[in-house]
């Protein structure tokens, strides 16, 4: 990395001693003196890159010039961003994709063959659940699900096609969080790669290739763009392992534009500032369903009735904005209005930006699922799942008590 | 509704057109109408957008206002101000003031016969001496720039009441987070909403946000008349930027605070200019005024002459050498070789702005990385 702040970032071991969040968040990935000297980087919208001569393009194609070539492969302004989440995440590498579930797809299809086996965790999202059972099967890949943080059951079923252990941490919409250490240490002994789609902790709570786990996904979408307004994803492992995930995604082609991803970093300025925000709110609002005599449940990790409260207090820094909970002896339509009563939050699926927003898993993601397969999925008729934006949490908690009242 | 909550979803409703919830960045230029000579709400992009509208909405909330109107730039928004004036009238501005708008004062409208006195506002008395029956407007700014200043709002707008002038606040460096001057009974709040507003170094804009109809009325005629309107795409950016602003600046506040006490405290450095110690002259004003923090912009003089002033800023590494201020960055100039430069330099001496003072304005970064950065700097 060519900035006054640090030097290459590959240099050095990510668990040295870290600059604060908020510095990466600001620097990170940046050049230090820029195009024209602007303080800002440039949106470089250019569909290709031209060379100079003849001899420019050889020694390109030699590897002797690093450069961009075609805008499938690659955009300045991206790789500014890609080194700024690698810092933040502690890791190496990190690659951009056009949406959460393009960076996972691609991760996916680049490591897994026909025959071979993948095992998740079953509390996911269920788009993810879906390619691997729809579409990951026609290839002839097996996905296995094991219950969420049954970690005997997940090694249980690893035998020698297994390339890969996924899970979500914490899980969506249940918030289970997972002992990244034991989930890593699984692999590592069965020689299995891990991955941890980290979308709900985000780099500011929980770093998990720190536990030893190869990749990290996000959808940037949530917390790092933070301003629901663009939608982007990011695989982030070893130099290594990376390399032949950005070879397909320069194949497959599901990229950022470069408007896309300059609103990215322009996000990202302020991700320390907003994690903190809607870790406290986040919080306080969990703290007053939990209290509320119409609240039958509440799952949120901060609070020690979480059961896995434990794991989340040794291992993250603060527990996210996203809170799901059970309204008592209600039945899926006074449920819905008790969504429908709240004045604050939008009701939309996604979550992580700065307005906070409400949905009712049921009828938002599983409203055509049968009623045995939501039993499965654990997603009851009295759900809601709330995303704490940055607005003051006094206000979105007396939204939320006229809300019950109603 | 608290004031961040405000900044997030006041001018935010939700599109009825497509549920987004962002509201859509609109680029038409100009907009169909039913009937010939029957307006409908926009006509061309110059008299109105709505995305600019809705960023308009946001700001006048913000500063507690009625109505809001977005420029191209903070000095197009203070020249708007300044067009309410005609030719013989007279403008008392204090003297710790942008050199942008020194410049406009003295070089631009003084060609249509407005005439200007810089008055410092320390000393009120001797401000309202400087009124005269031709004046119209009072010009503020508080913090001061680039002496962080304090200016008794309250003070100047008893004054303005007994001679019937207007009263204009730059509130660039307070932010409506700290300082809302239209609720102390000031008449028009301008700000250069390229700094805190916008926030993030990527966007120009101005902004003036009136409490009076009538007022808006006069502006609105000149802004649409003159012409110097925020893009679309910058009222996008800068709604954006709104909706952190007081997580932004509450945080920059803190490390300022902390930064001014680690200077204070430093036998390298002559004297610190920030509202925030107990030891500056506007410090009690700062704190009824202020509402829970001093701003993010401070100065200093370094001990050792200018020589060592132009080491110290050119050895920063965190801290950007460039002007502007209010964003994310945190950056460091000189005012006598930079912003101010536009001053006479008689004028800039007398006004107190030496060649030793080093103007810091306070971005998002941690407060040890940046204390570490000027630390190291100091030797230089």
């Amino acid at each position: 990395m060519q900035t006054r702040l640090s030097s290459d970032p590959h240099e050095k071991s990510p668990l040295q001693k870290r600059r604060g969040e908020s510095t990466l968040a600001v620097h990170a990935g940046e050049a230090h003196q820029k195009v024209a000297d602007s303080i800002t980087d440039p949106i470089i919208c250019a569909s290709t890159y031209t060379f100079a001569n003849t001899q420019a393009i050889i020694d390109f194609i030699e590897e002797k010039q690093p450069r961009e070539e075609y805008g499938r492969y690659g955009n300045p302004g991206e790789k500014v961003v890609e080194r700024k989440l690698a810092e933040l995440e502690g890791g190496e590498e990190a690659l951009l994709f056009s949406s959460g579930m393009a960076a996972i797809v691609g991760l996916l299809m680049t490591k897994l063959n026909a025959g071979d086996e993948v095992v998740f965790f079953d509390e996911c999202y269920h788009r993810s659940r879906e390619f691997c059972s729809k579409h990951l099967s026609r290839y002839g890949v097996v996905t296995r699900q094991v219950k969420a943080c049954d970690y005997d059951a997940m090694e249980a079923v690893i035998n020698d096609r297994t390339k890969l252990l996924v899970s979500e941490s914490p899980t969506n919409p249940h918030l289970s969080i997972v002992d990244l250490e034991r989930f890593a240490a699984i692999g590592k002994r069965k020689g299995v790669e891990t991955l941890i789609d980290a979308t709900l902790a985000t780099p500011f709570n929980v770093r998990p290739l720190e536990y030893g786990v190869d990749y990290v996904l996000h959808s940037a979408t949530k917390y790092l763009a933070g301003h629901n307004d663009l939608l982007a994803g990011v695989v982030i492992g070893s130099k290594e392992q990376m390399e032949p995930v950005r070879n397909l995604r320069g194949i497959m082609g599901a990229i950022n534009s470069a408007h896309n991803i300059y609103l990215l970093e322009r996000g990202i300025k302020t991700f320390g500032l907003r994690m903190q925000q809607q870790n406290a709110t986040g919080q306080a609002v969990a703290e007053f369903l939990a209290n509320h005599p119409r609240i039958e449940r509440v799952y949120y990790p901060g609070l020690e009735s979480h059961p896995y409260h434990e794991v989340a207090r040794r291992t993250m820094r603060g527990y996210g904005g996203l809170i799901t909970f059970l309204v008592k002896d209600a039945d899926w339509r006074a449920t819905a209005n008790i969504v429908d009563a709240t004045t604050i939050p939008r009701i939309a699926p996604s979550l992580g930006g700065v307005e906070s927003l409400i949905e009712q898993p049921l009828v938002m993601s599983y409203y055509e699922c049968t009623p045995e397969d939501r039993r499965r999925f654990g997603i009851p008729d009295n759900m809601i799942r709330y995303s704490c934006g940055i607005e003051n949490a006094e206000d979105l908690i007396a939204d939320l008590e006229q809300a019950l009242r109603a | 509704m608290k004031f961040r909550t405000r900044a997030i979803h006041v001018g935010n409703d939700r599109d009825e057109q497509t549920g987004a919830v962002v509201p859509p960045i609109h680029v038409a230029t100009t907009y169909v109408q039913h009937h010939a000579g029957e307006w409908r709400e926009f006509d061309y992009a110059r008299s109105g957008n709505p995305t600019r509208k809705n960023l308009e909405q946001t700001l006048a909330s913000l500063e507690s206002g009625t109505a809001a109107l977005a420029f191209s730039s903070g000095m197009a928004a203070t020249h708007c101000v300044t067009m309410l004036l005609e030719s013989g009238e007279h403008i008392v501005a204090g003297s710790d003031i942008y050199g942008g708008t020194y410049r406009l004062l003295h070089k631009i409208l003084n060609r249509s016969g407005v005439s200007v006195s810089l008055t410092s506002t320390v000393d009120l008395d001797a401000f309202e001496r400087a009124i005269t029956p031709q004046t119209k407007l009072l010009w503020l700014e508080s913090p001061g720039n680039p002496l962080m200043s304090i200016t008794d709002l309250k003070a100047c707008v008893a004054i303005a009441k007994r001679h019937g002038v207007l009263t204009a606040v730059d509130n660039t460096f307070a932010t409506p987070v700290l300082t809302r001057p239209l609720e102390l009974g000031i008449d028009i709040v301008m700000h250069s909403a390229t700094k805190y507003l916008g926030g993030h170094s990527d966007t120009l804009g101005g902004a003036i946000v009136v409490a009076d109809k009538d007022l808006y009325e006069r502006l609105y005629f000149i802004q649409n008349a003159t012409g110097a309107v925020l893009s679309p795409f910058d009222s996008f950016l800068m709604s954006r930027g709104l909706k952190t602003l007081e997580l932004r600046v509450r945080e920059q506040c803190r490390t300022a605070q902390r930064l001014a006490e680690f200077l204070d405290s430093d036998s390298r450095i002559q004297r610190v200019l920030y509202p925030g110690l107990s030891n500056h002259p506007g410090h009690a004003i700062a704190a009824q005024q202020m509402d829970g923090g001093f701003g993010a912009m401070l100065s200093f003089e370094v001990a050792g002459g200018f020589e060592k002033t132009k080491r110290v800023v050119e050895s920063t590494k965190l801290f950007q050498l460039a002007v502007s201020l209010g964003a994310v960055e945190s950056l460091i100039e000189q005012p006598a070789a930079m912003s101010h430069a536009s001053y006479d330099a008689a004028d800039r001496l007398s006004h107190g702005i030496r060649d030793e003072l080093i103007r810091i304005s306070v971005g998002l970064e941690d407060f040890d990385d940046l204390r570490a950065d000027l630390d190291q700097a100091l030797n230089a």
